[in-house]
């Protein structure tokens, strides 16, 4: 039991003076009346959701609220391509554990940015596109922000409604000001065109509007080529500052330059940008933290000096990057048989996610599930808003142990082909009895 | 929370070139970027003096080059090291064909058990009671990064004091979570000793809940640790005056070689019931320098305080990278985890520690030979990976310029960096130095 100071190292010690002997239950010092009392912190949702399902006894339990890809089995996946480059990057004897630079290793750095922006890019040729390495997605992200709050002077945040909810927090920890712009038309469970237009056109000049680059978390929906450009008119009209996030290319199509395209015109009709890449799901890496922040500028001056500040920014939050992740990025993307398995492996993921959305369609219509499905086609990616309201999701949960987020969101990843049937009838019956 | 406290090594923010008001909507030509980048007033940023160091000596083409500068251990032959016990363990997490999920924000769980049990010891009350809160974060760095990120917001308006002289970064980070941070005395430049009276001295003046950032073990950058007696007499100030401490325990096992002995601050401070934070880094006991891994704990008087500061910790570390890198984590958790390898890596430790020492009194021995009336103890008395040798900058300057010795310039050597047949020419190097600079 809590006591006193107990036992007695081997060395004399002096006699305590002063402090109380810890009691059980005692009053924390740190967490006293002095300082803002510090209480639990908000559960997070999406976790809530996977530890529920854990919990649930129902041998049909299904869980939709997972945001990592699972086999058809339901299992984790580690790609073979990523095996057979831990493989190589084990056996290579000039490996070693050094630390290294704060940005990440220039082939790094250079592999990313081709990936995403295309191998004839113009802003890579020029020598405006300042890149490290970073955390993934979210460290991408907070880097950026934390360069823009120092050095840009706009300091709001326009994110799409919904969007991932750590948007949001990543922005305000920085110190910038959020806003929304409407991106979800409940309505047709599509993209609200005309509300995103109009909102980014009200926005103040000059502002910081998050674009996800594709497959749209939590939604799934994305706008069509022809609205790409007209975001990107509206974006160069009112002289907002992109910043994208990348986390699904090639993740969403299956393929590399399509699910890159919007990046692309953006840094083709050469505006400054920002992006945020992750490779958890496209490579599967989601556990080593693996991603880039590229910082397009009109001008290859400016961007040198861009690159010394974001190596200073990351620098002081963690001093440089893990590499693990960064070695298998690299290796896979700088040798073309690794390359090509990647791809082939990337779009076999996709597919199965595609044809999970076609077999729940076509279980919906054979169930005879009330209403208009199409938009589980329409939409892409991993998550799909199925516009189901809080009391069908609640249905879900409760009666046929279908764990899914409260907002309406399901995982395809969590699907499989065996599963379609009973998750078309738990959606009828929701959205009947609900 | 409003941007304070800018990082010493960003620059002042410029005036940005004005954004020019746009009249009627215009389209763009595709080909033509805008006139001038809304990023043109972003200067460039100091360069970090320890990388600058490291990038002169590559660029040096003299073959009695020798790299001092950053504290990561090298071998004999002055090759980096990774130690056996890290390959074995990378081999069975391979062939265990271990997935690559996402951890839980706080971490690892087998590998917060075996961090915060290296530290305080397996048989700690303050551990099976509940009362540690461990979250694993980024290495040494990004674990006092999260704490101080706490400490703003959970204690607002406590002040960090830190050792003059102290690590070049602890103050960065505190300017950049917003936490003002005060120097309390700790080196004396006379004895090249600890400076005990101006430290108790000064953490008596400080104001009540102030923290106190202290060094586990083996001091960075000076060597001079607190003698046993001389902790518990900090203990006692630390508690009179309510102080929060928060050590920084980036060297345990480079101080005498063992890894429980070298935690005897943290160990004796939780059995004095003190509440500390402690920043944790395996980057040079496991080698693990490139894989980030480490963690920030809080060690408190209440389970329940414990859980709800996790939770906090967690929300904090969520906005920064949502959840650790698990590579290193993993690696950590085979060696500590297993009896067979925990041994091996106890072996590989002291034998890092002891070549460390062994080249001390070599280098000592060099200089006593070329110049016996100095006094050159403070060589063998100096504790871990560096030495303080009380250079200053120009002599420093002579070290690099003359010599091709690379440091840093507040007189820091880094022996890890050193070998046997070099202590020769390093003693030769120093007495120059300090003899006409």
């Amino acid at each position: 039991m809590a006591q006193g100071p107990a036992g007695t190292p081997s060395t004399a010690r002096p006699r305590q003076t002063g402090r109380k002997p810890v009691a059980s239950g005692a009053h924390s010092a740190i967490d006293s009346a002095r300082s803002p009392q510090v209480i639990i912190a908000p559960a997070d949702a999406i976790l809530g959701v996977t530890e529920a399902f854990k919990a649930c006894t129902n041998p049909n339990k299904l869980n939709l609220g997972v945001g990592a890809y699972r086999t058809e089995e339901g299992r984790p996946l580690v790609l073979g391509v990523v095996r057979e480059a831990e493989r190589r990057v084990l056996a290579d004897p000039r490996q070693d554990k050094e630390y290294i630079g704060t940005g990440g290793t220039p082939d790094f750095c250079r592999l990313s940015t081709t990936l995403a922006f295309g191998e004839g890019s113009r802003p890579l040729q020029e020598g405006r596109c300042a890149t490290i390495q970073g955390l993934s997605g979210t460290g991408s992200l907070r880097v950026g922000g934390k360069f823009l709050a120092h050095f840009y002077p706009v300091k709001l945040v326009l994110i799409p409604s919904p969007s991932w909810a750590n948007h949001k927090n990543i922005f305000e920890r920085c110190g910038l000001a959020t806003q929304t712009y409407r991106y979800y038309k409940p309505e047709t469970r599509g993209l609200d065109y005309e509300g995103l237009i109009a909102d980014l056109k009200d926005a103040p000049e000059g502002a910081v509007v998050i674009l996800h680059a594709c497959a749209h978390n939590p939604t799934g929906v994305d706008p069509t080529p022809e609205q790409w450009q007209g975001v990107l008119e509206v974006v160069q009209q009112r002289r907002l500052l992109p910043f994208f996030d990348s986390a699904y290319q090639g993740f969403a199509s299956g393929d590399l330059d399509r699910d890159g395209a919007a990046i692309r015109l953006f840094a083709d009709a050469g505006l400054e940008l920002l992006l945020a890449q992750s490779y958890a799901k496209n490579m599967g890496l989601y556990g080593e933290r693996v991603g880039a922040l590229s910082v397009i500028s009109s001008d290859a001056a400016v961007s040198k000096r861009v690159d010394s500040q974001l190596k200073a920014t990351a620098f002081g939050m963690y001093l440089n990057p893990p590499k693990h992740g960064a070695l298998l990025v690299t290796a896979i993307l700088s040798d073309p048989e690794l390359y090509a398995q990647w791809k082939v492996e990337l779009k076999g993921m996709a597919d199965r996610i595609l044809s999970m959305r076609q077999q729940l369609f076509d279980a919906l219509q054979e169930v005879g599930a009330p209403g208009d499905w199409s938009h589980i086609l329409k939409q892409i990616g991993m998550f799909s808003y199925t516009g189901l309201t809080k009391a069908q999701v609640e249905n879900m949960t409760n009666k046929w142990s279908v764990f899914m987020t409260m907002d309406g969101r399901i995982s395809m990843a969590g699907l499989s082909g065996t599963k379609c049937k009973y998750l078309a009838e738990a959606i009828k019956d929701s959205v009947e009895n609900c | 929370m409003a941007s304070v406290g800018v990082a010493a090594t960003l620059a002042e923010p410029q005036r940005a070139a004005p954004v020019r008001a746009v009249g009627a909507a215009r389209r763009l030509a595709a080909a033509r970027p805008p006139a001038a980048s809304r990023l043109d007033g972003v200067e460039m940023a100091p360069p970090d003096p320890i990388l600058g160091v490291s990038e002169a000596f590559k660029r040096d083409t003299s073959a009695d080059k020798l790299n001092l500068g950053v504290g990561a251990y090298r071998t004999e032959e002055l090759q980096p090291y990774v130690l056996k016990v890290v390959r074995k363990a990378e081999e069975r997490m391979l062939a265990a064909n271990e997935n690559k999920e996402y951890l839980p924000i706080e971490g690892l769980a087998s590998f917060r058990k075996a961090t915060v049990e290296l530290l305080l010891g397996a048989d700690s009350p303050t551990i099976k009671e509940g009362r540690v809160a461990c979250l694993q974060s980024l290495s040494g760095t990004g674990s006092l990064r999260i704490g101080a990120a706490f400490i703003a917001k959970f204690m607002p308006g406590a002040v960090a004091f830190i050792s003059r002289p102290t690590w070049g970064n602890h103050k960065n980070i505190f300017a950049d979570t917003g936490v003002e941070w005060r120097e309390y005395s700790y080196f004396d430049p006379e004895t090249i000793g600890l400076d005990f009276e101006g430290m108790i001295a000064d953490l008596e003046a400080a104001p009540e809940g102030s923290v106190v950032v202290l060094h586990g073990c083996a001091h960075n950058p000076t060597g001079v640790d607190p003698t046993k007696e001389q902790w518990a007499k900090i203990a006692d100030v630390i508690i009179a005056k309510n102080l929060v401490p928060f050590f920084d325990v980036a060297y345990q096992g480079f101080a005498t070689g063992s890894l429980e002995e070298d935690a005897f601050a943290p160990r004796y401070f939780a059995e004095r019931s003190i509440e500390f934070a402690v920043a944790q880094s395996y980057s040079k006991n496991l080698g693990l320098y490139a894989e980030r891994v480490g963690a920030i704990s809080w060690v408190l008087n209440d389970a329940g305080a414990a859980d709800r500061v996790l939770s906090q910790m967690k929300r904090i570390a969520r906005a920064v990278y949502s959840n650790p890198p698990v590579h290193g984590a993993r690696i950590v958790s085979e060696v500590v985890g297993n009896e067979e390898m925990f041994e091996e890596w106890k072996g590989e430790m002291d034998m890092m520690a002891g070549r460390i020492k062994a080249v001390r009194q070599e280098l000592y021995d060099a200089l006593v030979k070329l110049e016996p009336n100095k006094d050159w103890s403070f060589v063998t008395k100096q504790i871990g990976m560096f030495s303080f040798t009380g250079m200053s900058p120009a002599q420093c300057d002579n070290m690099t310029n003359k010599h091709h010795i690379y440091m840093t310039r507040d007189g820091r050597l880094s022996l890890a960096g050193l070998s046997s047949s070099k202590c020769q020419y390093l003693a030769e190097a120093m007495i120059d130095s300090i003899d006409n600079h």
